[in-house]
């Protein structure tokens, strides 16, 4: 109880990780709400522009929530990491700064204009509002990947004489290559987010034999873009990323797959237990070579285990990175194949016809979230001991001057105002849900309710 | 370099201060100045589309402050940990209250959200009142360069300091009338009917509340930081601020005359954002003030980051500025004219 930084941490994680929940879905529905909006434009639209307009709801309710809790994230790197920002607010102030100034102005000044201005904007501006949206919430994820790939793989820094990281190459930071392998990723995957969600309503509807057309559709849409973006999780982005941390912390990856001895041909664990007293993994089911070739790209690569490097630069919490890695990467198989079956079904035209297929894409939604709660989890934990990977480590980074009281105090506080949040979010999104689509044209086909 | 980004920062929190003032003040008369759902949904109209640009002013000025000066929003905002995450989760009631109003049409959902919003957006311009009297105070920071508060203690603006302290709070409450103020006259310039009626008739009452209440800040600041004001005539950015205060309330009281609105508007803002400079221009280099030992305090100098680090900084700052003002501009051509009353299901 007295140890003040595992609140902070906690803190942290919780807050980022209940945030997290929105943007995944909110930075996914845009591009679904643009590629919605063009397809209205063109003759016979009317259904994608109810579509579009039922998710533009959804989108403003997620956005809302997506920026009251991410307020607190942004509040927290002075209030809980005071140590962490006087060393390295002269690098990741910048991406920080500019995600406000290019992301924020731009997607705060067109929000309203989506949500409410279909009528005054009329379709074609309408359709414009959207690609602002699309574009500002798009950057403010990369500004956001970026701080963090400066996290994951410091680069473009020099070391002032008192101590601080400083700012030496502002391309090399912002194009800081881990950036870029794990924006592809974190992007690809907030699509898979919203894709099932669109396939989870149009299932929804089509189950309860509600809005026919918008179901169809819905789950046309789902299914497709659902298969596309689980298979350019795995392939390339999540490879590339795999590749990137092999090579730049072996150690995070010896832990991730529960591996402590070294070798060559190097086994990938499906399941297993990691057992980090006696050093091994209880229990595992392998195949043999996988991870030399995922890692380096020849199955007779050396992978090297945790025994190779010294305790005190292991991650902080094996198990836990361990696990979160592989429910990341069993649910991405999962998906793939469940989007693959579902895209194959639509295609012969037999999506509709099977309730079980229908049943399990609604039911399937929490998936990705999960998947994507994990992946963070992996990338956080797997960046431990250190806050700024090799240079300054988490336990440095705290407010020396915030009791842990204190900090347990606010924790507590953000569990009960987002367990309330949570709440009314599921409240008011089910509604819509429930209501389903309105149309724009009464005498359409979709009137039907 | 440090001298340029100090005042960039101060011009982003005046920002700030100004644009998210009013729709703090319109919020917190929101209930005396619209009594039914549909002219709750009017002032509602007339935030709506800009509140959360106005909220980034906030968020992209303490950008601006991490990369600049680190030290100081770090030693600042764990100092003041406990008002923080009041100030959080007052934003965070603030903005559902404003988002998920509309969502559904009953009257007891209805009124709860406005409660909650007229509540959340009076007490944060206390805070951030509050905050300002302490940075004109001073805090107790160490040689270390951080320091710690309590929420209050003996409300005495002496030692043992507390965040609230009668001198605070005073500057809270003054913060809150200014922008009540401001947000009245916003509301009288953007609506019509029954809330431009009421919003135009409380509004002098304001002004008068805020000229009464004017020089006793004034006196009090002079009180709990003597030397603040004998530095005000050698510096010629605060004269220049003086002179912006100056001709604000001209406007303002001019604009309360004649009924228009909208210069008394642009006059309340000049106000506020001079008022804010000459803050800034009287404490410069100064931005966190120790009450232990001047030598102690952070200033501009020894808080910032390093020079290459501030000149690229400098470069994104001088593109996204322009384009920050662009939108805003057409934010408010989209917008212009008095606020409609949206249909229900179509806003606010």
């Amino acid at each position: 109880m007295d140890d003040p930084l595992l609140w902070h941490r906690l803190q942290f994680a919780f807050t980022a990780m209940f945030h997290y929940i929105f943007p995944q879905l909110t930075m996914g529905l845009a591009l679904v709400i643009v590629l919605l909006k063009a397809r209205s434009l063109r003759p016979g639209g009317e259904a994608h522009a109810d579509a579009a307009r039922f998710w533009i709801r959804v989108f403003g309710i997620t956005f809302a929530v997506g920026v009251v809790t991410g307020i607190p994230l942004e509040f927290q790197f002075g209030t809980n990491w005071s140590a962490f920002t006087r060393h390295t607010g002269g690098i990741i102030g910048h991406t920080l700064g500019m995600e406000g100034m290019f992301a924020f102005f731009l997607e705060s000044s067109f929000l309203a204009l989506l949500v409410w201005g279909e009528k005054k904007l009329g379709p074609k501006r309408h359709a414009w509002a959207a690609a602002a949206l699309w574009l500002g919430s798009w950057l403010s994820g990369y500004f956001i990947v970026a701080t963090n790939a400066f996290l994951q793989h410091p680069v473009g820094y020099t070391t002032a004489a008192d101590g601080t990281l400083q700012l030496a190459s502002f391309r090399a930071f912002v194009l800081n290559p881990w950036a870029l392998a794990q924006y592809a990723h974190t992007m690809v995957a907030a699509v898979v987010t919203a894709a099932f969600v669109v396939a989870a309503a149009g299932a929804f509807w089509s189950l309860k034999g509600l809005h026919p057309e918008q179901a169809r559709l819905n789950l046309r849409w789902g299914v497709r873009a659902g298969l596309l973006a689980s298979i350019l999780a795995a392939f390339p982005t999540g490879d590339v990323q795999g590749k990137l941390v092999a090579r730049h912390q072996p150690v995070t990856l010896a832990a991730m797959e529960g591996r402590f001895e070294s070798g060559p041909r190097a086994e990938i664990n499906l399941i297993g237990q990691p057992n980090v007293r006696e050093r091994r993994l209880d229990n595992p089911v392998k195949v043999p070579a996988v991870l030399s070739f995922i890692a380096y790209g020849t199955f007779s690569a050396e992978v090297k285990g945790l025994n190779e490097f010294p305790a005190d630069q292991w991650p902080t919490n094996i198990e836990l990175l361990y696990y979160a890695f592989h429910i990341m990467a069993g649910l991405g198989t999962l998906m793939i194949a469940l989007m693959a079956l579902g895209a194959l079904q639509e295609w012969r035209g037999r999506l509709e016809g099977s309730t079980a297929l229908r049943w399990a894409l609604m039911l399937a939604f929490p998936f990705p979230y999960i998947a994507n709660t994990a992946g963070w989890l992996t990338a956080e934990l797997g960046r431990q001991p250190w806050l700024v990977y090799g240079l300054f480590r988490t336990a440095q980074g705290a407010s020396a001057n915030v009791h842990s009281g204190s900090a347990l105090f606010t924790l507590i506080g953000f569990c009960g105002l987002y367990f309330v949040l949570g709440l009314l979010y599921l409240y008011l999104v089910g509604r819509e849900v429930a209501h389903g689509p309105v149309p724009s044209h009464p005498a359409g086909p979709a009137a039907a309710h | 370099m440090a001298t340029l980004w100090f005042w960039l920062c101060s011009v982003m929190v005046a920002m700030y201060v100004v644009m998210d003032g009013y729709d703090f003040g319109a919020g917190a008369l929101h209930l005396a100045v619209a009594k039914t759902n549909e002219e709750r949904r009017t002032v509602l109209g007339a935030l709506g589309p800009f509140w959360d640009g106005n909220e980034v002013w906030l968020l992209a000025g303490g950008g601006s402050l991490f990369l600049a000066f680190p030290r100081v929003l770090g030693a600042g905002f764990s100092g003041f940990y406990l008002a923080m995450f009041l100030v959080v989760w007052g934003l965070a009631l603030r903005g559902i209250s404003l988002e998920f109003r509309s969502h559904v049409q009953g009257t007891l959902w209805r009124a709860f959200w406005d409660a909650a919003f007229c509540l959340a957006s009076a007490v944060l311009p206390v805070l951030f009142g509050a905050a300002l009297g302490n940075l004109l105070r001073g805090v107790p920071l160490t040689a270390e360069g951080s320091f710690s508060l309590p929420l209050f203690t003996d409300f005495s603006a002496s030692n043992p300091l507390g965040l609230l302290d009668w001198y605070t709070v005073l500057v809270g409450v003054f913060a809150l009338l200014a922008l009540m103020l401001h947000g009245s006259l916003f509301l009288a310039w953007r609506t019509e009917g029954a809330v431009h009626a009421r919003s135009a008739a409380i509004a002098p009452k304001l002004a008068a509340a805020v000229g009464l209440l004017w020089p006793l800040v004034a006196f009090a600041t002079h009180r709990v930081n003597p030397a603040l004001f004998p530095t005000l005539p050698g510096r010629p950015l605060a004269v220049t601020a003086t002179l912006i205060v100056a001709a604000g309330v001209v406007l303002l009281v001019l604009g309360l005359r004649q009924r228009r609105h909208h210069l008394a508007f642009l006059g309340s803002g000049a106000f506020l954002l001079g008022l804010l400079a000459a803050a800034a221009a009287s404490v410069f280099p100064v931005m966190l003030r120790s009450s232990l030992d001047p030598a102690w305090s952070l200033t501009a100098f020894n808080s910032a980051s390093s020079e290459a680090s501030l000149r690229t900084g400098l470069g994104w700052w001088f593109v996204g500025m322009p384009l920050a003002i662009a939108y805003l501009v057409l934010l408010f051509r989209l917008h212009r004219g008095k606020v409609q009353p949206a249909g229900e299901g179509e806003g606010y």
